[in-house]
């Protein structure tokens, strides 16, 4: 208790726009280290553990939380709201998670419209049994008074699409190890990297971790869907025909999907000085095909399903084209 | 005035970027909207440079590189073939029109042709009409 | 009119807003419970490959991911028209039994025992695990973190990620068991089970042993008279993973019992303008309004739900549970909303059990773990989230890509009983002439927070000293006298 006493407990807060709350497991799986983090830290926001609501945070001075790790993309109205509110009260603004920093799998909705969205939602969902076409209204009026629900934006967003963001945190979610090491860091006042920078994740890309054996030649002659091939469970996705996006997606998760063998699907995001994750994937796949005759690159190409959402499954928002043209 | 697109074009320096160069020693007339970009080998053309051109306001995007077997570095044209095929895979996902990105192949002598790819591609794109890639982002609803 | 907006609600998985509006005098005149997030996983599923889904649904819940996932898989080999073999199947419910493990000792511990262990009015502060552990000692929230913790770790051996995992392919799972692997999930699940049995020990002195908190679960205004679904086996027993769907009456007679690709016939969903959330109910009575009673088509899927419309617990120590809860209740079915606490402990005690068959069974280390896929078309997976009955439809073109999707999610099942719950709760506690305090927004929150919104809190900060407790144990270990130093 006497190092408490010593230096003031940071003030942090977790948000979650739209979100799944798996950000907020992250904070959580510390498991035993929790003592470490309240002894350190005072929360003083966190609607998923506290009874702390919207007025509260309003009524903090400006600068008054130190962190804020936002978890969650800008889906709606409340969203943005909260992110600019919260950028007033904080010192520093973490984009926590794939969805703040990219627009995670909620930015999928950018291959459509609100319009459609809600059609497909209220309309035309075989369950949904909706005659007089109902659809929810920013205002409603009922017979106590007005009912206000969040304006649902057409485009989803990253949280610097919003505001400005201090750091980010990439992962969906984090892996908890990578959190504890950038929270034991802004708590022992360790310099921090420049503001904008990516923090708890390595420099280098998945491949540099992965645990499967690899050699140099990947040349691929035909994509595979995972369940088309008996996986050996131990030589490389790619080498195997089965995309990964592995060569793109930093370092960091411990990589936890291939201890799954599953794929990585890229949720780490791109290495540094990488504007467009899924352009540089392009890339390397261009390389990898193993064919100079321009009919059989095309059929080798058809066996690749639904490039933009393998390419692009949490980082949609975030990349340059941002969203489908309609 | 009628609509003039904004085309960007990437040359391969040994092949087309010297073709188109012909073109232009040869006082050939050609539409006044490509954009020159000069790159050492069509395969230098990463995925990133096709899709930050439209997202600045490209209306058109067109690659020239050497012809299959004449790369100066062998297999660069080949490279680029393929991140082509797949890039226009992408593009149509995300509701590009077909016709705005083009890949074609042009040797160093093939002033003419180039003269008359610039021609017929800028008119393509005149159909299209303008590219909504650049309104889209910067204008998100 | 006076409103009283909360917002927003808090201790719980997800966003929410309840409007209290109250008449001139003080009484409450409504209650609008509303849902302000939507993201459209039933539209952005569309153009993607169905066997990617399974990893892309577990993002509708970072709380219940395993859910999604299992509801997802079993969806895919329905649109393969493909059975995984035993190993699989095995493999696939020892994974979801360990993720209903952790997510029930989470809700209870640090979300439901916060208002009956501290107390449903006791200052905010104190309202979290933190208090709790005030009351019954440092060395059981230890023992729940690491449950909770050993859970977790299971399904990251089985799962991959820990989280949003990565187990299912069509026609199985992508990772087999080692010997050595198993011989150390049954330890772990033996230590599950005895968690299990004292967790319902404690909730029975605690809870149980305290007659103002029996009189809040038994005649408190929480209580709804509805239909009760939840998945049961071939012999009508309650089964997470797999089965039929049966729906009981208020009296306790089968409604109807269906197969997972026949939901559309009995459950329809309704649209409101002022929630983003849709309302089920049951097709064949139809939407009668927010009312509850026999006649009406709302129906709930919870814990209790579950134990309601099963005829008992598949494993014995869960049965002996099961029975004396209905006993202590006066018989089935039981409509005291906050007896989901119970049932969901009973659960957890199955769910260890569970656990610990299937991971003694010698086919767990098995290596057949695929069958090979035929063309796809279109299939539907149900399975029990922790929170209700979760229901995956997809629809693909000839290569295997989703045209459409349909999802009934396990909490929407309940958004119709919640919004009815926490008007009565509202109505119950707010009374004309007595100030609206904090105390009794949160006793009006416990109606939502019954239903098991995913969440639950592990830490907390909490100012001042940390309370000591003196506990004097018997010879087996039980809890007889506590002597303690309150904040």
């Amino acid at each position: 208790m006497a190092k408490s006493e010593e230096k003031p407990k940071i003030k942090l807060a977790v948000y979650w726009a739209a979100s799944c709350g798996g950000c907020c497991v992250s904070v959580l799986d510390v498991h035993e280290k929790l003592f470490d983090v309240v002894a350190a830290a005072d929360l003083v926001f966190w609607p998923i553990a506290l009874d702390i609501k919207y007025k509260d945070v309003e009524a903090m001075e400006d600068g008054f939380i130190d962190v804020t790790l936002f978890n969650g993309a800008v889906r709606n109205s409340e969203n943005e709201h909260m992110a600019k509110l919260l950028r007033q009260k904080s010192k520093i603004l973490v984009a926590y998670g794939s969805c703040s920093h990219l627009g995670g799998i909620p930015g999928l909705a950018n291959f459509t419209t609100k319009e459609a969205l809600f059609e497909r939602v209220y309309h035309t969902s075989e369950s949904t049994v909706n005659p007089d076409k109902v659809v929810p209204l920013p205002e409603y009026k009922v017979d106590e008074g007005v009912l206000e629900l969040p304006v649902f934006y057409n485009d989803v967003r990253t949280l610097d699409q919003v505001v400005d963001v201090d750091y980010y945190l990439p992962g969906c979610p984090p892996q908890t190890e990578r959190l504890v090491e950038v929270f034991m860091a802004i708590v022992t006042g360790a310099e921090l990297p420049p503001p904008g920078s990516v923090v708890g994740a390595l420099e280098k890309t998945q491949c540099d971790e992965c645990p499967r054996k690899k050699t140099e030649n990947k040349k691929i002659k035909r994509f595979y869907r995972p369940f088309e091939i008996e996986d050996d469970g131990e030589t490389c996705f790619l080498e195997q025909g089965v995309i990964c996006m592995g060569p793109a997606t930093r370092g960091g998760c411990g990589v936890r999907c291939i201890e799954g063998n599953a794929p990585c699907r890229g949720c780490y995001g791109p290495p540094a000085d990488v504007p467009d994750p899924g352009a540089k994937m392009m890339s390397a796949i261009g390389t990898m095909i193993d064919s100079d005759d321009p009919e059989e690159i095309l059929r080798i190409i058809d066996t690749i399903d639904d490039p933009a959402g393998t390419f692009y499954r949490f980082s949609l928002p975030g990349s340059l084209l941002r969203r489908k043209i309609i | 005035m009628s609509y003039q697109p904004t085309i960007v074009s990437f040359l391969c320096n040994w092949c087309s970027y010297t073709g188109a160069d012909l073109a232009g020693t040869s006082r050939m007339k050609y539409a006044p909207n490509i954009r020159i970009i000069r790159v050492m080998c069509s395969g230098r053309v990463d995925p990133t440079f096709v899709l930050s051109a439209f997202k600045e306001g490209a209306d058109g995007v067109l690659i020239c590189g050497c012809h299959p077997g004449d790369c100066h570095y062998h297999e660069g044209n080949y490279k680029c073939l393929r991140r082509y095929h797949l890039l226009q895979k992408y593009l149509d996902q995300m509701g590009l029109e077909k016709g705005r990105l083009r890949l074609e192949w042009i040797s160093a002598s093939e002033g003419k042709q180039f003269a008359q790819l610039a021609d017929e591609f800028t008119e393509q794109i005149k159909q299209l009409g303008p590219c909504k890639v650049k309104e889209t982002v910067e204008n998100l609803t | 009119m006076k409103r009283i907006t909360i917002d927003p609600i808090t201790r719980l998985e997800g966003h929410g807003k309840i409007e209290i509006f109250l008449k001139d005098d003080g009484d409450v005149e409504n209650v609008y419970f509303q849902v302000p997030e939507l993201r459209g996983f039933e539209k952005f599923c569309e153009g993607r490959p169905v066997e990617e889904l399974s990893q892309i649904v577990t993002k509708i819940c970072g709380v219940c991911p395993g859910c999604h996932h299992m509801a997802s898989g079993k969806a895919a080999d329905a649109v393969y028209g493909v059975e995984p073999p035993p190993t699989a199947k095995k493999i696939r419910e020892l994974f979801f039994m360990a993720h209903f493990i952790h997510s029930h000792i989470a809700h209870f511990y640090a979300l439901a025992a916060p208002d009956f262990v501290v107390g449903p009015t006791a200052p905010a502060a104190e309202r979290n695990i933190l208090g709790v552990i005030g009351k019954v000692g440092v060395e059981i929230g230890t023992e729940v973190i690491k449950q909770r913790r050993i859970a977790q770790e299971i399904q990251a051996l089985l799962g991959g990620h820990q989280t949003h995992v990565v187990l299912n392919i069509p026609g199985g799972v992508r990772k087999g068991l080692t010997e050595e692997q198993r011989a150390d999930i049954e330890e772990k699940a033996k230590g599950f089970v005895e968690f299990g049995k004292f967790s319902i020990k404690l909730f029975e002195d605690v809870v149980l042993g305290n007659k103002d908190y029996v009189d809040i679960i038994v005649n408190g205004p929480y209580n709804l008279t509805l239909h009760s679904m939840g998945l049961v086996d071939e012999n009508n027993k309650v089964n997470f993973y797999d089965g039929k769907v049966r729906v009981v009456d208020t009296l306790g007679k089968e409604h109807c019992k269906y197969a997972p690709e026949e939901y559309m016939e009995y459950v329809a969903e309704r649209v409101e303008p002022w929630s983003y959330l849709k309302f089920p109910y049951l097709k064949k009575i139809g939407w009668k309004g927010f009312v509850d009673g026999q006649d009406s088509g709302v129906y709930h899927a919870t814990p209790l739900s579950r134990l309601n419309a099963a005829d008992g617990m598949a494993t014995p120590l869960a049965q002996k549970e099961y029975e004396k809860m209905y006993e202590t209740l006066g018989g089935k079915p039981v409509h005291a909303t906050l007896a989901m606490h119970w049932a969901r402990l009973i659960e957890l005690l199955y769910s260890a059990e569970r656990a610990l068959e299937l991971v003694t069974d010698p086919d767990i280390t098995g290596k057949e773990l695929r069958t090979p896929v035929n063309k796809p078309d279109e299939g539907v997976g149900i399975v029990e989230a922790q929170r209700g009955t979760l229901t995956h439809h997809y629809w693909t073109d000839e290569k295997g890509i989703v045209k459409k999707a349909n999802i009934i999610v396990g909490t929407t099942n309940n958004n119709a009983p919640i919004c009815m719950s926490l008007k009565k709760a509202a109505q119950g506690v707010i009374k004309k002439g007595v100030e609206v305090s904090d105390g009794m927004l949160n006793m009006v929150e416990m109606a939502f927070r019954a239903y098991d919104p995913c969440f639950s809190c592990a830490t907390h900060s909490l100012p001042g000293e940390m309370p000591l407790i003196v506990n004097i144990r018997d010879a087996e270990g039980n809890i007889i006298r506590s002597v303690k130093r309150s904040t």
